[in-house]
C-alpha cells in the first residue's frame, strides 16, 4: 500500500463503520492519510489488495494486458520505488501513478476521492466569522468589520451572482460611514466560495500586505469584509470609495486537494461596467501554491504597474513568476 | 414577428425570435437568472411547438444581435448551398427529422452542409430534440482535423492530457503528462492551463512540453491555455507554439470581456501558421487553433445580449469554425450552479453543446466536469461521459484522478478515458496508436504496463526534457 501516493492527509477518515474489516484492513491506509497497513493474518490473499500486486479482477499479475496494475506502472525502473514516489509527491499534489484495476481506480483511491469531494462540498457552506476563530485578531488590529452583500443567504448566493456583486443597503451605508475615500490602496476581504481559504490565508496575508504598502509610502484604506461576496463587488467599491487600487482577497472554490486556496483580484479605479478583462488575478494562494511573501510582493508589484500604466487588466502582465489578467477558462474566475 | 402556440386550450404568444428561442430552451438556471426562461413547463412546450413551425429561412433573415459575431456568421454562411440543398424550405421541426433520418450524415459530409447551417439554426433544432436525439444525431457526424496528428476519424476517441500544476512547475507538469501517456492519453493535445499569465512562465511550460514530445518522439501537439496575447508574446520570445488557444464566446461584448476581438483571433492564427512554416516537416495540417466554450460564460460577463445560453453557445461555435480549429471543447460543468444548476442541467448542456458543435462541423470534444459548489458528483460525471462517448465525442479530458489541482474542479481521469475506449472499442489517433504499440504500451487494443526498458527510457526522456527548458526561463519559474 505504501506504493500508492496519498494526498489525503488533511482529510478526516470516512471509512464506513460497518465495512468488512478484512477488506478495510487492506485499503484503509490511503484513506487515513499514510498510516502503515494493518496486519491481517487471517485474510484471504485476494482480499489483501494493498499487500500484494494482485489485480482486483481479470488476469494474473504476469499478464497485465487485461488486468491493469495494482502497482504504479512506472515504479520498477526507478532507483527505488520510494525515491520515485518521493519525487512525485515533492513536485506535485496531483494524484499520479495510482495504479489501476482494469481501467478503474483501486478501491482505496476511489474512496479517497469520495472523501475529499465530501470535505470540499462541506467547505462551500461554511459562514464567515469575525468573532471567534482566525480572523478575530484582525478586528482589534485593523478594525476589520463585516457587511453583507445583497445575497441574504448561502443558497441565494450560489444561484444569484448579481446579488453577490452588490452590497446590501445596510452594508453600503456602513462602508460609506466607516471607510475614508480616495486611498491609494483599498483592501477588501470576501468569503467567496471558501471561508476556510480566508481563515487560512488572510490572518497572515493582510498584515503583511498593509504594512508593506504603508512602508512603500502608499495610503491604505479601512479594510472590511463582505459576506457572500463575488468578484464583481470591486466595481461598486471603486465607485463608493474612489480608491486608486482595490485588492479583493476572496476564497476560491474549494478543490479536492485544498479548500484553503485564496485569490487576490486587483483592479485600478474599478467602476460599474468593468469586467474580468479590466482586472488582474493572483490565484492559488495557499500552502502548496503561492506563498504569502510572494503573494504580497506580486500584489503590490501589480498595483505599481497599474499606477504606472494608469490601467489594469489584460494590458498589464507580470514580468516574471507571476500571473495576471484573465483566467484561461471561459467566463469563470476560480472564485465567483 | 410574433409567434403563437396553443397547449391544451391555453394560447401563448412570443414577441420575437430571441424570446421564442429562450423560452423553448430546456430548463437552465442561467436563463432563469437572465429573466428570459419559460415561466412554466407548459410555456416551454408551447415555445417548442411554435419554434417547430419556424422556417429556417426566417431564422437566417432575423439576426438576433447587431454585432461582429452576427456579421461573421452571416459572412460565412453558404447561402447558395442553403437553397440548393433544400434547407431554405424547411421548418425547424422538419429539419429535426432530416437530421435524424438515415442518409443525412452522408449528405452532410459529401455536400458540406455544415456551411449552410447557421449557429442559430443548430441551436433551434437542438431545442426540439430529446437527449437521445442529440446522441443519435451527433454520432455519424465526423469532422477530421490535422495538426501534428489526425483527430476525429470514426473509431477514434482522443484524450487531452491536462497536467495542470498549482505553480506551473515544469517537472510536475511533465510527470503528470507521463502518467497520462501510460494510459494512452494525450493524443488530442498535451494542454496545460497555466496559473500564471506571465510570458516567461508560459514559455517555460511550452518549452518543457515540446521537449517531452521530442524526447519521446510522441506524435501529438502541445498547448498552454493562456490568454492569446500571452501565448503570442511567448512565441515572439522563442517558445514553440503548436496550437494557439483562446476561450471564446458567442457575442462581441462577451469576447471583449475575454480581452479578445475576432481580428485578434485571425492575426494570431496567421502568426502561428507562419511559425509552423519555420518548422518544416513537423505538421500534417494547418488546423492550429484550440477553442474552449461553455454555456453561461456570456451571461457571467453580463454580455449575453438577451439571448439564451444555448443560442449564445452555438454562436461561439460559429466563431470557432471561422478559424479552422484543430480542437474545440465546451467546459460544460465548470461554470457553476447559477448557470447550470445541477447534474441534470449539466448533462443536458453537454449533450447539446456536443451536438450543435458537430452539426456545425466542429471537431467537438467536451470537458465533462463539475465544481464543488454544484449538485453533481463523480457518478453523474461518469454518466455524461458514457453518453458523450456513445454520441461520438471527438475527445475528452484526462486529468490525474479526475482532480484538477490548479483549477479546483473535477473532470474525467486517465482511468475514465481508458475505460471509455475499452467499453466502446475505440482507439487513440492512428499515429498515437502506432506509437503506443511500438513501445508495448498498447497491446491488442488494451493498455499494458511498460517493460523495464521502456519505462527507463521514458523516465530518462522526462529528465532530459526538464533540462531542455532554456535555463534563464527555468531559473525564473522554478521557485521550488
Amino acid at each position: 500500500m505504501t506504493a500508492v501516493p496519498d494526498f489525503s492527509a488533511d482529510t478526516e477518515p470516512t471509512a464506513p463503520a460497518d465495512a468488512n474489516p478484512m477488506i478495510w484492513a487492506g485499503t484503509e491506509p490511503a484513506i487515513r492519510g499514510g498510516a502503515e497497513p494493518a496486519t491481517v493474518v487471517d485474510a484471504e490473499p485476494a482480499v489483501l489488495l494493498g499487500a500484494e500486486p494482485i489485480p482486483l479482477v481479470g488476469a494474473e499479475p504476469a499478464a497485465p494486458v487485461d488486468g491493469g496494475s495494482a502497482e504504479p506502472a512506472i515504479a520498477s525502473p526507478s532507483p527505488g520505488r520510494g525515491d520515485f514516489e518521493h519525487r512525485v509527491r515533492t513536485v506535485t499534489p496531483a494524484r499520479l501513478f495510482l495504479g489501476r484495476s482494469g481501467t478503474s481506480y483501486r478501491t482505496a483511491d476511489q474512496l479517497t476521492l469520495r472523501a475529499d469531494h465530501a470535505a470540499a462540498q462541506d467547505a462551500v457552506h461554511a459562514m464567515l466569522d469575525l468573532e471567534s476563530g482566525p480572523l478575530a485578531p484582525l478586528v482589534d488590529q485593523f478594525g476589520l468589520f463585516a457587511v453583507d452583500s445583497a445575497a441574504a443567504d448561502r443558497a441565494t448566493y450560489l444561484r444569484r451572482p448579481d446579488l453577490g456583486r452588490a452590497l446590501s443597503p445596510e452594508g453600503r451605508a456602513e462602508v460609506t460611514r466607516r471607510c475614508p475615500r480616495g486611498a491609494d490602496l483599498q483592501v477588501v476581504v470576501g468569503d467567496g466560495l471558501s471561508v476556510a481559504a480566508v481563515d487560512a490565508q488572510v490572518p497572515k496575508l493582510l498584515p503583511a500586505l498593509l504594512d508593506t504598502a504603508r512602508e512603500a509610502g502608499r495610503s491604505v484604506g479601512q479594510v472590511f469584509a463582505v459576506r457572500n461576496a463575488r468578484v464583481g463587488l470591486l466595481n461598486e467599491i471603486g465607485e463608493l470609495l474612489d480608491p486608486a487600487a482595490v485588492v479583493l482577497l476572496i476564497g476560491e472554490r474549494p478543490g479536492l486537494v485544498t479548500a484553503e486556496s485564496l485569490s487576490a483580484y486587483v483592479a485600478w479605479r474599478p467602476r460599474p461596467g468593468h469586467t474580468d478583462a479590466d482586472r488582474n488575478l493572483i490565484s492559488n494562494i495557499h500552502a502548496r501554491g503561492v506563498d504569502i511573501p510572494a503573494a504580497v510582493a506580486r500584489i503590490l508589484a501589480l498595483t505599481e504597474s497599474m499606477r504606472a500604466a494608469g490601467t489594469s487588466g489584460v494590458l498589464i502582465k507580470e514580468d516574471h513568476e507571476g500571473p495576471a489578467a484573465l483566467t484561461s477558462r471561459p467566463g469563470d474566475d476560480l472564485s465567483p | 414577428m410574433t409567434f403563437r402556440a396553443t397547449v391544451r386550450g391555453t394560447s401563448y404568444v412570443f414577441g420575437d425570435l430571441a424570446t421564442l428561442l429562450a423560452k423553448a430552451n430546456e430548463e437552465k438556471s442561467g436563463d432563469q437568472l437572465a429573466g428570459i426562461a419559460a415561466a412554466t413547463a407548459t410555456e416551454r412546450v408551447a415555445a417548442k411547438l411554435a419554434l417547430a413551425d419556424v422556417p429556417l429561412a426566417d431564422i437566417l433573415a432575423t439576426p438576433l444581435l447587431d454585432d461582429a459575431v452576427t456579421e461573421l456568421i452571416l459572412r460565412e454562411h453558404d447561402a447558395a448551398l442553403f437553397t440548393d440543398a433544400g434547407l431554405a424550405s424547411l421548418t425547424v421541426g422538419e429539419f429535426r427529422e432530416l437530421v435524424l433520418a438515415p442518409g443525412f450524415a452522408t449528405a452532410w459530409s459529401e455536400r458540406g452542409l455544415a456551411g449552410a447551417i447557421t449557429p442559430e439554426m443548430a441551436a433551434a433544432v437542438a431545442k426540439l430534440m430529446s437527449d437521445k436525439d442529440l446522441i443519435v444525431g451527433a454520432k455519424p457526424l465526423r469532422t477530421v482535423t490535422r495538426c501534428r496528428n489526425t483527430m476525429g476519424e470514426a473509431g477514434v476517441l482522443g484524450v487531452r492530457v491536462q497536467p495542470n500544476h498549482p505553480t506551473d512547475d515544469v517537472e510536475g507538469i511533465l510527470l503528470s503528462t507521463l502518467d497520462g501517456v501510460l494510459y494512452g492519453c494525450g493524443d488530442a493535445v498535451l494542454g496545460v492551463n497555466p496559473v500564471t499569465e506571465s510570458v516567461a512562465g508560459v514559455g517555460a511550460v511550452l518549452h518543457g512540453l515540446q521537449a517531452l514530445i521530442r524526447r519521446f518522439s510522441l506524435p501529438t501537439q502541445t498547448c498552454v491555455l493562456a490568454h492569446i496575447t500571452t501565448q503570442l508574446a511567448a512565441l515572439a520570445a522563442g517558445a514553440p507554439v503548436d496550437l494557439l488557444f483562446q476561450s471564446i464566446a458567442g457575442t462581441e461584448a462577451a469576447n471583449r470581456s475575454f480581452g479578445i476581438s475576432l481580428e485578434m483571433l485571425a492575426e494570431g492564427r496567421e502568426a502561428v501558421l507562419a511559425h509552423h512554416r519555420e518548422r518544416p516537416g513537423e505538421f500534417l495540417g494547418d488546423d492550429v487553433m484550440y477553442f474552449e466554450t461553455g454555456q453561461g460564460s456570456a451571461l457571467s460577463a453580463d454580455a449575453h445580449g438577451g439571448l439564451d445560453q444555448l443560442t449564445v453557445e452555438a454562436r461561439a461555435h460559429g466563431v470557432a469554425r471561422a478559424y479552422a480549429p484543430f480542437l474545440v471543447n465546451s467546459v460544460v460543468g465548470f461554470i457553476g450552479p447559477e448557470y447550470l444548476a445541477d447534474a441534470r442541467q449539466i448533462t443536458r448542456a453537454g449533450l447539446e453543446d456536443h451536438f450543435i458543435g458537430k452539426l456545425l462541423g466542429l471537431p467537438m470534444g467536451i470537458d465533462v466536469c463539475y465544481t464543488n459548489h454544484v449538485d453533481a458528483d463523480q457518478n453523474t460525471n461518469d454518466d455524461l461521459l458514457v453518453l458523450l462517448v456513445a454520441a461520438g465525442c471527438n475527445f475528452v479530458m484526462g486529468v490525474p484522478g479526475a482532480d484538477d489541482v490548479m483549477l479546483s474542479y473535477q473532470s474525467t481521469s486517465y482511468h475514465d478515458a481508458a475505460g471509455m475506449r475499452d467499453l466502446f472499442a475505440l482507439s487513440p489517433t492512428p499515429e498515437y496508436t502506432a506509437w503506443l504499440e511500438s513501445r508495448g504500451l498498447l497491446h491488442a487494443g488494451r493498455l499494458a504496463d511498460p517493460g523495464p526498458d521502456v519505462a527507463a527510457a521514458l523516465l530518462a526522456g522526462l529528465d532530459q526534457a526538464v533540462l531542455d527548458v532554456p535555463s534563464p526561463v527555468r531559473a525564473l519559474t522554478n521557485g521550488r
